[in-house]
């Protein structure tokens, strides 16, 4: 299987990075440019939620082989605060920033995968992936 | 300081979009914008965004304030030339701009932004009831 690879998330640059990776890697394994699209937003979303809830962290790009379908599945990592109520984080329009509450309701609706592990004081994890 | 350029184009301002927009540049383009519609006596705006691949709520929530600021000075913001693509990934993202107008291009929308003044004029002539 192709390589995987980390990307620091620190500043506003990082996150236009992360969409550029996440881009080329997404055209590299076939997916149609909706798909593209969708994940690419994701990306851009959960990046950018990193940077501003737990001022960065970093994000693995795996493409990956699954009973014949290919793949790219992104984990976003960081050690900030965490999320206190999983349940209510992913309710559309709340928000606890300035922002529209729309980036992980919204990023769970762009992808096929979707899994958050957080623990209040050590830090965050969010997988996503999307199959072509 | 980096900067996006703002055309006049008769009775409006146009914006293209064509870089990756980070923090900085939102506000500066928010400031400038706001600037030139007074000064311009700008009737809309218009914001081109079809070399944009992707709109994220970032960029959505960009465009709203746009809106909203806009037209608390009189002026309309028509957003142009969104991708199929990307029409189709903000609705499912869940982002509906719903204080935004738009068109398909920059020719329909000076259309929607000329027709608004032009109503504007008809009802200036208007007899006071």
């Amino acid at each position: 299987m192709e390589q995987a690879d980390t990307l620091a998330i620190r500043t506003s640059d990082d996150v236009v990075r992360v969409r550029q990776e996440v881009r080329a890697r997404a055209i590299q394994i076939g997916l149609s440019l909706v798909d593209q699209t969708k994940l690419v937003t994701a990306a851009s979303e959960l990046a950018r939620n990193t940077l501003d809830h737990a001022g960065g962290g970093q994000v693995f790009m795996q493409p990956v082989l699954e009973a014949g379908r290919r793949g790219l599945r992104l984990t976003f990592e960081d050690s900030g605060p965490g999320i206190p109520d999983i349940q209510l984080a992913l309710k559309d329009g709340y928000t606890t920033g300035t922002g529209l509450g729309l980036g992980l309701s919204g990023s769970r609706r762009l992808c096929n995968e979707f899994s958050i592990e957080s623990t209040v004081g050590v830090g965050t994890k969010i997988t996503i992936a999307r199959w072509k | 300081m980096e900067r996006i350029p703002i055309l006049k184009l008769g009775d409006a301002l146009l914006v293209t979009i064509q870089v990756d927009m980070h923090d900085r540049l939102v506000t500066n383009l928010q400031e400038d914008l706001t600037e030139k519609i007074v000064a311009h006596n700008a009737r809309g705006v218009l914001i081109d965004i079809s070399a944009l691949e992707i709109v994220d709520s970032f960029i959505g929530r960009m465009l709203d304030n746009i809106a909203a600021v806009s037209r608390i000075l009189d002026a309309r913001t028509v957003v142009v030339g969104m991708r199929p693509a990307v029409a189709i990934t903000l609705v499912e993202l869940g982002l509906t701009l719903a204080g935004v107008q738009t068109a398909l291009n920059v020719e329909r929308g000076m259309e929607l932004i000329r027709r608004d003044s032009e109503q504007l004029l008809i009802a200036d002539d208007a007899p006071a009831v």
